[in-house]
């Protein structure tokens, strides 16, 4: 059953990618972006990422639609007419296409319990967070405490960002 | 969208509901799904959608857009500030088991901190970066 959905879900994904490319209209490619995460999402709630698909819906489908929208109001909503297809361009796509598709046979496989990420700290974490952090969700334990100096980083990622949109945008109201 | 009274009268029922969820993701979020930066999100989506529903410059006067600027910074600084306090208690950085007497209760605690600081800057950033776009 889980087969199914996933092989149906990730058929969607590529059709929406699909479509995303060869829309004109950048109004429905936008739509179309969101629909993509929700369907991200519903991938990671398969895999009992129910964190991360969370964060998916609401900053995927949700806040970077609305910023997509707004920029599309201070832009256009057509694309213009881009140039025919280039056989140097098909040529690097499918060269760039089939060098990742090489990377990936030297990766674990689907849900393999041996791979490295499964055998180096993440047992320690999972058997210490009952007895020294604490709280049931295992999730915010190694987020917030374990591995604290990442999400401390990702804080400052996300607080640079808003401060070079800032600086690109933030004056536009006054000049 | 000044006149039209359904999305007037549904935000204005909705928002309250998305800023409510967002507290509750916010502080549950060691016990289920969730955390500081789904909540931070969630709030700003709140807010994002007075902004859409009744004008960018009634957001402004509700929530000014220094007062979010500071609020961006705020939340980092108390991340960095609970990773000081736990070396001033005798502790390494960001060890929130010194904070008090009993070590899993300041693991809470810390953790607590942290979160409240993550959801203030990614709500904060969020709407800086609706007001930036919205103009």
């Amino acid at each position: 059953m889980e087969y199914v959905i996933n092989t149906v879900l990730l058929a969607l994904l590529a059709v929406t990618a699909g479509a995303i490319v060869h829309l004109r209209n950048l109004f429905a490619a936008v739509m179309l972006v969101g629909i993509y995460s929700l369907l991200t999402a519903a991938l990671f709630v398969i895999l009992d990422a129910v964190d991360v698909a969370f964060t998916e819906a609401a900053v995927g489908a949700g806040i970077s639609t609305i910023l997509m929208l707004a920029a599309l109001a201070l832009t256009g909503r057509e694309q213009t007419a881009a140039t025919g297809p280039s056989a140097v361009g098909l040529a690097v796509v499918l060269a760039t296409g089939a060098a990742l598709v090489w990377g990936t046979l030297d990766m674990p496989h689907f849900g393999d319990p041996n791979a490295p990420a499964h055998v180096h700290v993440a047992p320690r974490y999972l058997e210490g967070t009952l007895t020294e952090i604490g709280i049931p969700n295992a999730v915010t334990s190694v987020l917030a405490s374990y591995r604290g100096y990442d999400t401390l980083g990702e804080v400052f990622v996300i607080f640079t960002a808003g401060i070079g949109a800032l600086a690109l945008l933030g004056g536009r109201r006054e000049s | 969208m000044r006149h039209h009274h359904v999305l007037h009268v549904v935000a204005k029922m909705v928002i309250p509901l998305i800023l409510l969820f967002a507290l509750y993701v916010q502080f549950h979020g060691d016990f289920g799904p969730g955390g500081g930066f789904q909540a931070g999100v969630i709030f700003a989506a709140g807010l994002i959608l007075y902004g859409l529903v009744f004008g960018v410059d009634r957001l402004r006067r509700t929530v000014p857009p220094g007062v979010v600027r500071g609020l961006a910074a705020a939340g980092g600084l108390l991340y960095a500030g609970v990773g000081v306090a736990g070396m001033v208690l005798g502790g390494a950085y960001l060890d929130y088991g010194v904070l008090l007497p009993d070590p899993m209760a300041g693991q809470h605690l810390g953790i607590l901190l942290i979160e409240l600081g993550v959801g203030v800057t990614v709500a904060a950033v969020m709407t800086s970066l609706f007001y930036c776009f919205a103009g």
